[in-house]
C-alpha cells in the first residue's frame, strides 16, 4: 500500500524553542571603515525572524519536500497541465544562464544569446509561426501580450473592435486575459459534438470582434476539424486568431498552428517542452506570430546580424512584459529538452500522448464514467463525466480524485471544462509507460468499485497522504481565515476577533 | 528506435493492436492537408553527454568575469548559499504542480504558507501572495487592482522610478487608459512633495514610491506621502528592495495599501532575465485582500483536527471567474518563494541585518572610493543603498578599459553616466581592482 510522509512538521518560527542565538550562513565581511549611518527616522527597528542553523533549516525543508508529490513521484494526470516527466539533462542547462545579469554588455553573453537565437528558430518551426519572442515568464502571461498585440493592432489600422471571442471549453486565462486588456468577452458554445459550433461563431462575429482565443486539440481533448472554416470566418470579419498553446502537446509534429491559419500563439514551455512546474512555477513561455503581426511582439528578440548576436526589438513592439529577458532559464531547459529529442523524438510528441490517452479510454470504456462524442479521438487529453456515478452514489468527482491520491497516483483535473457534469480531466503524457498507465487505469477502476461497495469510506479519504480531507471553509472563513503567521500572532493578541471585514 | 524519455515508443504498434486501432484512427480528426510533410527542420536528437559538450561550447562563448558584474538595476549579484541551491533541488518540490490537490501537497503548501509568513515579517504587512513573476509585473498588477478599486486612471510615479518597472507598468496599464503622472526628484534625489502635492487630485488612482528609488536613494520622507495619499484616497503603492528592509522601515509601518518588489535579491541566481520573484503584499483589508491577484495559503484543519495548509480564497481567480477574475495568472515563481523562505531562515534575524549592512558598508565604500581618488561625482547627493551613481567623461571607454581586465563595470544610463551595484558578492579587491583600472583611464 502507497503510504506518504507524515511529520509533525513545525513552523519554521516555531523550531528555536529557546530562542537562542542561531545562525545558518555567516556573512562574508570585509575589513572597511564605513559606518551604516542611516538616519533613525528612517532605520528600521527589530524584525521577527526564525533564528536556526543550516542544519536545522535544511531538514525542516526537506521533511517538507517528503510531504510534496511531484512528477519524480510517481503519474501525475492532470489535464491541460501536461506533467510530463522532466529530463534531468535539463539541469544541465544553469550553467549558461545562471550567473549572467541581463544588462550585460552583449558581447559578453553570445553563448547564452545563440541559445536563446536557437531555441526562438526551433520554435518557429514547431509552431509553423514567422517570429518567436521569449520575453513571456509564462503562458498566461503571454496570453496577455497577445491579446495586446491584437489592441494595438486594430488601433493602428483603425477599426473599432471591442470583442474577443472565447470558446466556451476555453481556460479561464483566456477571459482574464482578454478583460484586462479591456475586451468584453463573448463566449462561443460548443456543439453537441463539443467542437465550436461553427454557424454560432458565423452568426456572432462581426465588425465589433478583434479576435477569437482558441485552443487546438480544445480542452475536451477533441481536435476541431473545422478550423479552416473558422479562421476563414474569423478573418474575414477583421479579426484575428489566438492560439492558447496549453494544449500543444497533442499535436506536437503533426500539424502546425501557423498552418492552420493561427495569427498569434503562445507557448507553456513548462507543459509541451518538459521544463519543470516548479510547485506552480516558474514556468517559462514564448509568444510567436505571423505576418504584420511579429512586428507587434514583445522585445528582445535575438537576432544575429554580421556573425554576432544582438538583442532586437520589433518597429511596433508593445514592450516588454517582465522586466528583463524573460525566463531565460527555463528557456535554456526547454532548449535541452528539444535538443535531447531532435526532429524524431518531437514529431512523435503527438503520437505518443495520444496513444496513451486512446489507450486508458479504451481500458475505461465499459464503466460508468461517461465521454461526449464517445467514437471521435481524443488527442492528449479526456474529459470524462462522474455524473452517473454521482448520481447512483453519491460520490463526486471530488471524492473520485481524493480516492486516487490514496492509491498513490495524483488526481486528474476535477469539474473542468465547467461545461461537462462532474469533469475528470485526464492526461496521461507520452512519458508514461504502458504499464503505469494500466496501474493508473487499475487504479480508477477500483475506485469506481468503491463508490458502490464501500462509499463511506471513499468519502473520508484521503487517510495515507500527510493530512486527512482539509476544512475549506475554515480555510476561507472571514473570521478564521490566516494567510501568514502575522496574522496567527495578531488573533491571539486580539483574542480572535481578526475579522477580514 | 528507442529515447530514454519515451517508454512507450518501441512497444507503439503492440499497444495500438491492443485497442484494435491503427495510428491513423487517431488523427483521423486532423485534416490531411495541415498534416506536417516530411520532417521538421529541427536538429537530430542529441543524447545527454552531447548536449553537455554543446552547452560547454556555448558556455566557452561567453566571457568569464572575474567577478560578478557590478551591475544591479532591479536585479543583483548575490552568493547563492548551497543550502537553497539543495532545497530548491529536491525533485518533490521542483517536479510537482499548483497544490490543488493539498492532502498531497502540504510539503509546498506549508513551505509557501512560511514563505509569505516570513515575507510579512520583513514588509510588516499581514498578507503576501505566492509569488509573481517579477517587481514590474507586480508592480503592474498593483495598479491595475487600485483601479479596479476605485475606478480612477491617473497613477502617479517618481520621475526616478526604475525604467525598466515601468515599461512593464505601461505595457499593462495602457491599455486599460491608465496615465502615468511623474513626480521630480528633490536635489538630492528624494521625491519632490510640494510637486507630488500639486499633481494629487480626484482623478489619481495610485501614487507609487520605490524604496530605494533606481538611483539606490533611500527615501525619507514617506509618510508624508502616505498622508498626502490617504486624505485623497488614493491608493498607496510601495515597491522595496527587500533586502534595504535590514535596515530601512518596511512599508507596513508606513501604512501603506500595497508593497510590491524583488524576491531576486534572497537566494535567485541572476538567470539572465529571470526567473526572477515579484513580491506583493496588502494590508489586512478586505477590499484590498479580495483584489488581490494570484494565489495564497492558508491554514486550516484536516478532518481529525490536524493542522493542514491549502490554497484559500481562489474564489478571485481566472478558473473560477474567468473574466472577472482579479488577474490572469495562474503558473507564477512559487519554486522562487521557497528559495526566499530558505534563504530567509539561513540568514535569521541576525544575518538579515548583517548582510544588510555590509552591502550598505561596501557599496558605500565604492562610492567614496571613487569619489575621492578619481574626482568622480554624483547627480543626486542622497544616502543610497546597494547601487550609486556616479558621472564618468566616457561611459564607454571606461566599460572597455575594465572588460579587457575581466571586470564588467556598472550600467550605462548615458553617455557619461553609469549606475554601480556593490554587494556582498563584490571583494573589496574586486573593488579596489575596479578603481584602478578606472583611474588609468579617467
Amino acid at each position: 500500500m502507497w503510504r506518504q510522509a507524515v511529520w509533525d512538521e513545525p513552523l519554521i518560527f516555531e523550531i528555536n524553542r529557546t530562542k537562542s542565538r542561531r545562525q545558518g550562513i555567516l556573512i562574508p565581511k570585509e575589513e572597511i571603515e564605513e559606518d551604516v549611518s542611516i538616519p533613525d527616522s528612517v532605520r528600521r527597528k527589530e524584525i521577527d525572524l526564525p533564528e536556526l542553523t543550516e542544519n536545522e533549516v535544511v531538514r525542516h525543508f526537506v521533511r517538507l519536500s517528503q510531504m510534496n508529490y511531484g512528477v519524480d513521484t510517481g503519474m501525475m494526470p492532470l489535464g491541460s497541465c501536461t506533467m510530463k516527466y522532466n529530463p534531468k539533462s535539463e539541469e544541465l542547462a544553469q550553467d549558461i544562464t545562471g550567473d549572467y545579469h541581463p544588462l550585460q554588455d552583449v558581447n559578453t553573453v553570445q553563448g547564452t544569446l545563440e541559445m536563446i537565437y536557437e531555441t526562438q528558430e526551433w520554435l518557429k518551426e514547431v509552431t509553423g509561426m514567422d517570429e518567436c519572442s521569449l520575453q513571456v515568464p509564462a503562458g498566461s502571461a503571454g496570453e496577455l501580450a497577445g491579446v495586446i498585440m491584437i489592441r494595438k493592432y486594430h488601433l493602428e489600422k483603425e477599426s473599432h473592435k471591442d470583442e474577443m471571442l472565447v470558446a466556451d471549453t476555453a481556460h479561464g486565462t483566456n477571459p482574464a486575459s482578454a478583460s484586462m486588456v479591456g475586451y468584453k468577452v463573448v463566449y462561443i458554445k460548443s456543439n453537441e459534438e463539443g467542437l465550436v459550433d461553427v454557424d454560432l461563431l458565423r452568426s456572432t462575429a462581426s465588425e465589433r470582434t478583434a479576435g477569437f482565443m482558441l485552443t487546438n486539440p480544445n480542452t475536451l481533448g477533441l481536435f476541431e476539424e473545422n478550423i479552416g472554416e473558422i479562421s476563414k470566418v474569423i478573418h474575414e470579419n477583421g479579426g484575428l486568431l489566438y492560439y492558447d498553446g496549453a494544449n500543444l502537446n497533442g499535436i506536437l509534429g503533426i500539424v502546425r498552428p501557423g498552418d492552420m491559419g493561427f495569427d498569434i500563439v503562445h507557448l507553456n514551455l513548462h507543459k509541451t517542452f518538459g521544463v519543470p512546474h516548479g510547485g506552480g512555477g516558474p514556468g517559462a513561455g514564448a509568444l510567436c506570430a505571423k505576418g504584420e503581426m511579429t512586428r507587434y511582439l514583445p522585445y528582445p528578440i535575438v537576432e544575429k546580424a554580421e556573425g554576432k548576436f544582438i538583442m532586437n526589438k520589433p518597429e511596433r513592439s508593445i514592450g516588454k512584459i517582465s522586466s528583463f529577458n524573460g525566463n531565460i532559464g527555463n528557456v535554456a531547459r526547454a532548449y535541452v529538452y528539444i535538443m535531447g529529442l531532435g526532429r524524431e523524438g518531437i514529431s512523435e510528441i503527438a503520437r505518443l500522448s495520444t496513444l496513451a490517452t486512446n489507450y486508458l479510454i479504451d481500458r475505461l470504456k465499459d464503466t460508468k464514467l461517461e465521454l461526449k462524442s464517445p467514437n471521435r479521438p481524443r488527442k492528449h487529453e479526456v474529459v470524462f463525466s462522474a455524473k452517473k456515478i454521482f448520481d447512483e452514489t453519491g460520490i463526486s468527482a471530488l471524492d473520485i480524485a481524493k480516492g486516487l491520491l490514496d492509491q498513490g497516483f495524483y488526481a486528474p483535473t476535477i469539474y473542468f471544462p465547467p461545461i461537462v457534469e462532474e469533469a475528470l480531466m485526464i492526461e496521461p503524457t507520452e512519458t508514461e509507460s504502458i504499464e503505469t498507465l494500466d496501474m493508473f487505469a487499475n487504479a480508477l477502476l477500483k475506485t469506481i468499485e468503491d463508490a458502490y461497495s464501500n462509499p463511506d469510506s471513499l468519502r473520508r479519504s484521503p487517510s495515507n497522504t500527510a493530512v486527512g480531507r482539509l476544512d475549506q471553509t475554515k480555510a476561507n472563513h472571514p473570521s478564521t481565515v490566516t494567510p501568514s503567521y502575522k496574522v496567527e500572532k495578531l488573533r491571539l493578541l486580539l483574542k480572535n476577533d481578526l475579522i477580514l471585514k | 528506435m528507442t529515447h530514454p524519455w519515451l517508454p512507450n515508443l518501441s512497444s507503439k504498434e503492440d499497444i495500438l493492436k491492443r485497442m484494435g486501432k491503427t495510428e491513423e484512427d487517431l488523427f483521423s480528426d486532423v485534416p490531411k492537408e495541415l498534416m506536417i510533410k516530411g520532417d521538421l527542420n529541427l536538429p537530430t536528437r542529441r543524447s545527454e553527454y552531447e548536449v553537455k559538450l554543446r552547452l560547454k561550447e556555448l558556455k566557452e562563448k561567453n566571457v568569464q568575469l572575474k567577478y560578478p558584474p557590478f551591475l544591479g538595476g532591479g536585479v543583483c549579484p548575490h552568493y547563492v548559499p548551497e543550502a537553497v541551491k539543495f532545497i530548491i533541488s529536491r525533485s518533490e518540490f521542483y517536479t510537482s504542480y499548483t497544490p490543488y490537490q493539498p492532502e498531497i501537497s502540504q510539503g509546498i503548501l506549508q513551505a509557501l504558507y512560511e514563505y509569505q509568513s516570513l515575507m510579512a515579517e520583513i514588509l510588516d504587512m499581514e498578507v503576501v501572495n505566492s509569488s509573481m513573476y517579477d517587481w514590474g509585473s507586480s508592480l503592474a498588477e498593483a495598479v491595475l487592482m487600485a483601479f479596479r478599486i476605485n475606478g480612477r486612471k491617473k497613477v502617479i510615479i517618481p520621475e526616478l522610478i526604475n525604467p525598466f518597472h515601468e515599461e512593464v507598468l505601461r505595457t499593462w496599464t495602457e491599455p486599460r487608459g491608465i496615465t502615468l503622472v511623474k513626480v521630480k526628484p528633490n536635489e538630492d534625489g528624494s521625491l519632490n512633495l510640494d510637486d507630488l502635492s500639486r499633481k494629487l487630485n480626484e482623478e489619481v488612482s495610485a501614487i507609487y514610491v520605490e524604496q530605494p528609488n533606481f538611483y539606490g536613494i533611500i527615501e525619507d520622507n514617506l509618510e508624508a506621502v502616505v498622508e498626502l495619499a490617504r486624505r485623497m484616497k488614493v491608493v498607496t503603492i510601495m515597491g522595496v528592495n527587500p533586502l534595504s528592509l535590514s535596515l530601512v522601515k518596511p512599508p507596513g509601518e508606513y501604512g501603506v495599501d500595497i508593497a510590491v518588489g524583488e524576491g531576486q535579491e534572497l537566494g535567485i541566481p541572476l538567470n539572465y532575465g529571470g526567473p526572477y520573484m515579484g513580491i506583493m503584499a496588502v494590508r489586512w483589508d478586505a477590499k484590498l485582500v479580495r483584489q488581490m491577484p494570484g494565489r495564497i495559503v492558508g491554514k486550516t484543519k484536516d478532518e481529525n483536527g490536524k493542522q493542514g495548509y491549502t490554497l484559500i480564497l481562489q474564489t478571485r481567480e481566472q478558473f473560477a471567474r474567468r473574466e472577472k477574475a482579479t488577474s490572469n495568472i495562474t503558473t507564477n515563481e512559487s519554486l522562487m518563494a521557497i528559495a526566499n523562505a530558505v534563504y530567509i531562515s539561513l540568514l535569521g534575524k541576525n544575518g538579515f541585518k548583517e548582510l544588510g549592512e555590509e552591502i550598505y558598508r561596501r557599496s558605500h565604500y565604492a562610492m567614496r572610493k571613487m569619489v575621492k581618488e578619481l574626482g568622480l561625482s554624483r547627480t543626486f547627493q542622497g544616502d543610497f543603498f546597494e547601487e550609486f551613481e556616479v558621472n564618468l567623461k566616457n561611459y564607454d571607454k571606461v566599460h572597455e578599459a575594465l572588460l579587457k581586465r575581466g571586470i564588467h563595470g556598472g550600467l550605462k544610463l548615458s553617455d557619461t553616466s553609469s549606475l554601480l551595484c556593490v554587494t556582498e558578492a563584490h571583494p573589496k579587491k574586486a573593488i579596489d581592482e575596479m578603481v584602478d583600472v578606472m583611474k588609468e583611464v579617467i
